[in-house]
């Protein structure tokens, strides 16, 4: 067993997910079949691999810094026109501080 | 007006001979479109006003004798994953039903300078997540070749458009795949470029390190184009590459003799009889046209389904995050901040993504990172050496695209492994970053498309694409069957 039901608990918890209890059981059995798959990395010997952090890496520069020039934004009620909530220009939510 | 059958050379053709106007072309195809959907479900959702916004300008140009450009009044779709200013965008997810972009992907940008028509947006596995098209919130697409069965995925709607004819060409996005794998499903051109070569700006992220857009169409020319048309470095993504964009289609000479091809031959191992004899039928029509076929090697091959399931799912769980109630349309109201982030989350995603999300959050998490996604990472570099490796001896490697061909509706649902497992053969391309495209080499026994993958060094899709085309040119789509 590579997972169980609640470590699949505690990972929802990280990843903010609410599952029902039917979905924590089928996604424990789908996960430690797929990680026990992934145990195959460890016939391999990688300890003089660098790992690959950059697809490009070889190819040449592609980072650089732009020019600092002031470009026009978005707007206000452009960039909250998709908020589920908004008011006074911002994004609103539940309260989060009691006073 | 014959519609379904058109390439861009022929709406090119039709446009200066003044057999249509732009227009004209945009209301015929609209409406043969939306007619034909129903048959496949691969449209979410049509934009006409752009659509014939679009057409007039290229009217416009041409009744003034100005250049209206390479890709003048051709009809195309876009993956509803790419970004559209006004126009939904919904990534095949509940969690962005009503989501309007304020802005457009460069990539988009691009093609209607160019003339391009959007028609609409297609269906897709949700947030590109999946090889079926059967984890849409917005129901699965049916291959046109054959309705039972699935168009492959995750971009099984851009597909499925190019084969029905109710697009001239269509933009897709691959991560493990997913413009190839549907491409082969159904007859099709896909092309998944060098990583970098196009700009991701727009475009929905899945798993950014593996993220490319790519063009569908129904011959390796319109594909060339569509991909010169859109590449090249954008100040909007610091991932665009600055390698000059090289004028593919000036190249199509249909001479590929003397060129060096690799068959690795860890892909023909396990391979579905009909397609591996599809595929080495083509192999020996490329030796008839002067390749040298020569068999390779790339041993990390077999690593290459766990290595990619760690990265894209840990780099998807991190872009996921985003959809949280907060600011894309979709809440589900509840009295505490974190209620709400769980429980928008818990309703909005789907089977698939919840999978991925909780896979990529455990191989991150503490005490597994090492374990995971380090590991991964160490994986990658040599399946990437094992493809640079290879490049010293061979100009392309051609393998297969899938290890059989459409499947049915239904029929791999219940098996996430499984599912993942098909991916064997597209994966290794989005690992290393090379470009990779796959091309038609006729049909099984059944009917059913198979693919042929041509794959190259970084930055050198010509190579790519001239032995493709000469491929095309001989008769190679059709096969020998």
């Amino acid at each position: 067993m590579k997972i169980t039901e609640s470590q699949v608990r505690d990972v929802a918890d990280l990843a903010n997910l609410n599952l029902t209890d039917s979905e924590i059981a089928r996604l424990a059995k789908d996960m430690d079949e797929i990680l026990t798959h992934m145990d195959a990395l460890n016939e391999l010997d990688t300890s003089t691999v660098e790992p690959m952090a950059q697809v490009l890496y070889q190819s040449g520069e592609t980072a650089t810094l732009r020019a600092d020039e002031v470009i026009p934004p978005l707007g206000n009620e452009t960039a909250l026109a998709n908020a589920p909530l908004a008011g006074a220009g911002y994004y609103k939510v539940p309260k989060v501080i009691e006073r | 007006m014959i519609i379904a059958s058109l390439t861009i050379d022929q709406v090119q053709a039709g446009l200066s001979a003044r057999k249509f106007s732009a227009v004209e072309l945009a209301q015929s195809a609209l409406a043969f479109a939306q007619t034909e959907n129903p048959k496949t479900n691969a449209y979410l959702h049509f934009c006409p006003e752009r659509a014939l916004a679009a057409a007039e300008r290229v009217d416009k140009k041409l009744a003034t004798g100005e250049h209206a450009g390479p890709l003048a009044g051709v009809p195309i779709a876009v993956k509803d994953v790419i970004v559209t200013k006004g126009v939904r965008t919904t990534c095949g997810s509940r969690l962005l039903e009503r989501y309007v972009p304020p802005y457009d992907a460069t990539a988009v940008v691009r093609l209607e300078q160019a003339g391009a028509v959007i028609l609409g947006k297609t269906n897709c596995d949700e947030f590109a997540m999946g090889s079926s098209n059967e984890n849409s919130a917005f129901g699965p697409v049916r291959n046109p070749v054959a309705p039972d069965r699935v168009p492959g995925g995750s971009s099984g709607g851009s597909a499925a458009v190019v084969a029905q004819g109710t697009a001239v060409a269509a933009l897709g996005s691959d991560t493990g795949g997913s413009v190839r794998q549907p491409a082969s499903f159904c007859g099709v051109v896909g092309v998944t470029p060098t990583y970098g070569r196009v700009s991701r700006y727009g475009l929905v992220a899945f798993a950014s390190s593996l993220d490319h857009i790519g063009p569908f169409g129904k011959t390796v020319r319109d594909t060339a184009l569509l991909l010169e048309t859109m590449a090249g470095r954008d100040e909007c993504d610091s991932t665009s590459a600055f390698a000059p964009v090289p004028n593919y289609t000036a190249q199509l000479d249909g001479k590929v003799a003397g060129l060096k091809i690799g068959l690795p031959r860890e892909y023909f191992e396990g391979l579905a009889s009909e397609s591996g004899d599809r595929i080495r039928q083509a192999i020996a029509l490329l030796t008839k046209l002067g390749c040298e076929v020569r068999d390779i090697s790339l041993p990390a091959t077999k690593y290459a389904v766990p290595c990619y399931y760690i990265i894209a799912t840990a780099e998807a769980s991190s872009n996921l995050a985003r959809y949280d109630g907060v600011r894309y349309t979709t809440r589900a109201n509840q009295d505490t901040l974190s209620g709400m982030y769980r429980a928008t989350r818990g309703e909005g995603f789907g089977a698939e993504c919840k999978r991925r999300i909780m896979l990529g959050t455990y191989v991150l998490s503490h005490g597994y990172y090492d374990a995971y996604y380090l590991k991964a990472q160490k994986v990658r570099a040599l399946i990437a050496g094992d493809f640079q490796k290879a490049f010293t001896e061979v100009d392309a490697i051609v393998a297969p695209v899938s290890p059989f061909p459409a499947f049915k509706i239904g029929e791999k649902v219940d098996d996430p492994l499984e599912m993942y497992l098909s991916d064997i053969y597209t994966i290794t391309g989005d690992l290393a970053g090379i470009p990779c495209m796959s091309v038609p080499c006729g049909k099984t026994s059944e009917g059913l498309p198979v693919g042929m993958q041509i794959l190259a060094k970084h930055f050198d899709e010509t190579t790519m694409f001239r032995i493709a085309d000469a491929f095309e040119k001989a008769g190679g789509f059709a096969g020998s069957n």
